[in-house]
C-alpha cells in the first residue's frame, strides 16, 4: 500500500493547488533558461542560416557579425581555388531603413551571388532570385507580398518582391531580406559616408566599390576542415573562421553580456524554490506527526515513514515540473521573447528539481524520525 | 508437569522505570514484576500518574526500562540491545495496541487502515485486504470499511482501532484505557470482545481501566500506586490461576 499516493489522494485539492503554485515557480526558471537559449540561438542566427562551413574574413578580424569585416570582391575566386573548396559565395550584409505604408521598416540586406553559398535557405512562396538586379527576397514579418514594390536606398531603386521566406529574423527581431551581391555592393556605396564614397570611387584603399564582407566557404566531405582552413592561411589579408568559431565567438558575446544575470536570477529561483518545497514537505510533515507516530507503534519501520515523505516531496517536484513546462509550452507564443527550450537545458532544470525536492525533504525525515510515538499520542485527538 | 509447558506470554521481572535525572527524576515504575499467560486478561488499575501507561508502553517496547527484563513469548528484551528497527519488527508481529484514542491513519479507509499492518509485515494486497474484511465483520464494523476515519462514529473508529491491533494475530495484545471514550454498554461490548479474543486466539491481554463496572471481566487486576505493584493481584470474576488455566491442560 503507498501510503504517499494515499494521502494525495486524500488531500487532493491541497496536493494541486500546491503544485500550480509550484508549477508556477518551476515555470519561471523553465522561462529563464529558456529566455537564455533564445537569446543564444538569436545571436546564432545570422550565422546559421549562411550555412558555411568555412568563414574568411578580414585579417584579424572576428567579422562579419561581432566585427565590422572588409575583403576584396575577388575573394572568392581565391577562395574556390583552394583545394577542398566545394563551393563559395560571397555575401555582404547591412542594416537599411525603408518605408512601408508610412511606417519605417528596418531592414538587414543579404547581398549574395546566386547560385552560391550564402543565399535564402527555403522559401514559403514565390521564387528564387533570377535577375542580377533589383530582385528582392524578404521575410514574411515585414508585411511585403508576392510582387509588391519596394524602395531602398538613398536613389530609391525599386526591388520587386519574387519571395518570401519565415523565421529569417535577425538578433534583434528585424527581418531579414536577401538582394544580389552587386546590387547590395551598390546599396552599400551610395550609403556609405561621403568623404569615404570619394576615396573609393578614386580609385584609394580597396579597389572601387567591389567589396564584400565575407567568403562562405562549403568543404568536401572527404576533406578535413582544418586541412582547408590551414591553406587559407596563405592570404595574409585574410582571417578564416570555421562555424563553430563563428558560433562559439557570438555566443560568447551573448554568454559574457548576460549569463552572470541569468546565472544569479537561475541561483536565487532555484535557492527560492527549494525553501518553499522544504517549506511545504515540513508542514506536510508537520500534519502527520500523529500517523506517524502511530505508524511507529504499530511496528512500521523507518523505511516506510521516510519513503512517505521523499514519495511526496518527489512527486510534488515532479508534478509541478511537468506542470510548469506544460504550462511554458502552452504560452509560449505570448511571451513577448523568444523562448529557446533545448532538452539539455530542460532535462537540467529537471533534475535541480529533482536534487532540490531530495534535499528538501531531509528537513521533513529529520522531523520525522524524531517523532516521539509516546508523546505525540500523549494528547486526545 | 502442566504448568511447566505453558510459556508466559509476558513476562516482567523487577522492572524500573524513571524519566529525567537528579532533582527532576521521576520514578514511574518501581521494581514490577509480573507475569501473564496466553488466553488471560489482565487489568491494570490506578491513579492517574501512576505509571499504568509507562509500564504499558515498556511492555510494548516502545519505552526503553531503567531497569529489569521484559521476556515477550520467550523472546528477552533488553536485556542485550536491541535494535529499534528489530522492535518495531517484534513489535509488528508480537504486539497489537489499543489507544485511548482510535488514532487512525485519516487518510485511509477503515479497511486500509487495518490492512496496513498486515501489508507491513508482509501480505500480499488481496490476501490483506480479505483479512481486514473479515477483522471488521467480526467486529460488526465491516458495513463502515470503506468510510473514512472522520466519517466514523466513536465507537466505529474504536472498533476498526481493535481490528488494527488484532490483524496481525499477535500473541500479546495492550490496551490503555480503550473503553475511557466510550459509554458503558459500549464499553461492556468491548471488553467482552477482549475477552473473546483472548480465548478465540490465546492472546495474553493487558488492559488499562479506571472503569468499576468492567471489572467482572478480568482474570486478574493489578493496582498500582506510584509505580508500584500494591498487594498480590485480586482474581476477580473469571480468574484462572497458570495451573488452571484452560490451556493447561488440552
Ligand atoms: N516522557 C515522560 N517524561 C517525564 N515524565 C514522565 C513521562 N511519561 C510519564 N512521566 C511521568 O511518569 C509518571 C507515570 O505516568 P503514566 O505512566 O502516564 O501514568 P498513568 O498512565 O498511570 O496516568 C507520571 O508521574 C508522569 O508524569
Ligand atoms: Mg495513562
Amino acid at each position: 500500500m503507498n501510503l504517499a499516493y494515499r494521502d494525495i489522494k486524500f488531500n487532493l485539492l491541497r496536493f494541486i493547488l500546491t503544485n500550480f503554485g509550484l508549477s508556477l515557480l518551476l515555470g519561471v526558471v523553465i522561462v529563464i533558461t529558456g529566455v537564455y537559449g533564445g537569446m543564444i540561438d538569436d545571436a546564432l542566427r545570422q550565422a546559421r542560416a549562411a550555412h558555411a562551413d568555412l568563414w574568411i574574413v578580414e585579417a584579424g578580424t572576428n567579422g562579419p557579425f561581432a566585427e565590422a569585416s572588409r575583403i576584396p570582391g575577388d575573394t572568392r575566386e581565391l577562395v574556390s581555388r583552394v583545394y577542398g573548396v566545394a563551393r563559395a559565395g560571397a555575401v555582404t550584409y547591412q542594416t537599411v531603413q525603408t518605408r512601408l505604408n508610412g511606417k519605417s521598416l528596418p531592414l538587414f540586406l543579404v547581398g549574395f551571388e546566386p547560385g552560391r553559398p550564402g543565399g535564402p535557405h527555403k522559401l514559403v512562396a514565390g521564387r528564387e532570385i533570377m535577375r542580377s538586379h533589383y530582385e528582392f527576397i524578404v521575410d514574411v514579418s515585414a508585411g511585403l507580398a508576392l510582387g509588391e514594390v519596394v524602395s531602398l536606398g538613398t536613389h530609391g531603386h525599386d526591388f520587386t518582391v519574387v519571395g518570401l521566406m519565415r523565421n529569417e529574423l535577425t538578433a534583434s527581431g528585424d527581418p531579414v531580406g536577401y538582394i544580389t551581391l552587386q546590387d547590395a555592393q551598390a546599396l552599400q556605396f551610395e550609403l556609405s559616408p561621403p568623404a569615404e564614397r570619394r576615396q573609393l570611387a578614386s580609385g584609394g584603399g580597396v579597389q572601387g566599390n567591389d567589396q564584400i564582407n565575407a567568403v562562405i566557404a562549403k568543404v568536401s566531405p572527404n576533406v578535413p576542415l582544418s586541412e582547408v582552413a590551414s591553406a587559407l592561411t596563405r592570404w595574409k589579408h585574410l582571417t578564416t573562421l570555421s562555424q563553430v568559431q563563428q558560433e562559439t565567438l557570438l555566443s560568447k558575446d551573448v554568454i559574457d553580456k548576460s549569463r552572470k544575470q541569468q546565472l544569479l536570477i537561475m541561483v536565487l529561483l532555484i535557492i527560492v524554490s527549494a525553501v518553499i518545497i522544504a517549506l511545504i514537505v515540513y508542514t506536510l510533515t508537520m500534519d502527520k506527526v500523529r500517523s506517524i507516530a502511530t505508524l511507529k507503534f504499530v511496528g512500521a519501520p523507518d523505511r516506510t515513514i521516510v519513503g512517505l515523505i521523499v514519495q511526496q516531496a518527489l512527486s510534488m517536484g515532479i508534478f509541478g515540473y511537468f506542470i510548469g513546462l506544460g504550462l511554458v509550452v502552452a504560452f509560449q507564443p505570448y511571451f513577448p521573447r523568444r523562448l529557446v527550450l533545448d532538452f539539455q537545458s530542460v532535462s537540467m532544470v529537471f533534475f535541480i528539481t529533482v536534487g532540490i525536492c531530495l534535499a528538501a525533504s531531509t528537513l521533513g525525515i529529520r522531523l520525522a524520525l524524531k517523532v516521539d510515538p509516546t508523546e505525540a499520542l500523549a494528547s486526545s485527538g | 508437569m502442566a504448568q511447566m509447558q505453558i510459556q508466559p506470554a509476558i513476562e516482567v521481572a523487577h522492572l524500573s522505570k524513571h524519566f529525567g535525572q537528579g532533582s527532576a527524576r521521576v520514578n514511574a515504575l518501581v521494581d514490577i514484576t509480573m507475569t501473564v499467560y496466553p488466553g488471560q486478561v489482565i487489568g491494570l488499575m490506578g491513579p492517574s500518574g501512576s505509571g499504568k501507561t509507562t509500564l504499558l508502553h515498556c511492555i510494548a517496547c516502545i519505552l526503553e526500562p531503567s531497569s529489569g527484563t521484559i521476556t515477550l513469548d520467550g523472546d528477552v528484551v533488553y536485556e542485550q540491545k536491541w535494535l529499534k528497527s528489530d522492535l518495531r519488527r517484534l513489535r509488528l508481529d508480537k504486539i497489537g495496541f489499543i489507544f485511548q484514542y482510535p488514532n487512525l491513519l485519516p487518510f485511509l479507509d477503515g479497511s486500509d487502515n487495518v490492512s496496513i499492518v498486515l501489508d507491513l509485515a508482509g501480505f500480499k494486497p488481496a490476501a490483506a485486504r480479505a483479512r481486514a474484511g473479515e477483522l471488521l465483520d467480526y467486529l460488526e464494523v465491516g458495513s463502515r470499511k470503506h468510510a473514512f476515519p472522520r466519517q466514523l462514529s466513536g465507537g466505529e473508529a474504536q472498533r476498526v482501532a481493535i481490528a488494527r491491533a488484532l490483524a496481525n494475530r499477535p500473541k500479546i495484545i495492550l490496551a490503555d484505557e480503550p473503553t475511557a471514550p466510550l459509554d458503558s454498554p459500549r464499553a461492556r461490548i468491548v471488553m467482552d470482545l477482549l475477552r473473546r479474543i483472548a480465548t478465540e486466539q490465546n492472546a495474553a491481554i493487558v488492559v488499562v481501566t479506571h472503569d468499576e463496572m468492567i471489572l467482572d471481566r478480568f482474570d486478574h487486576i493489578y493496582q498500582l500506586r506510584d509505580g508500584r505493584l500494591e498487594g498480590e493481584p485480586t482474581g476477580v470474576g473469571l480468574g484462572t490461576a497458570p495451573a488452571e488455566h484452560p490451556l493447561a491442560n488440552p
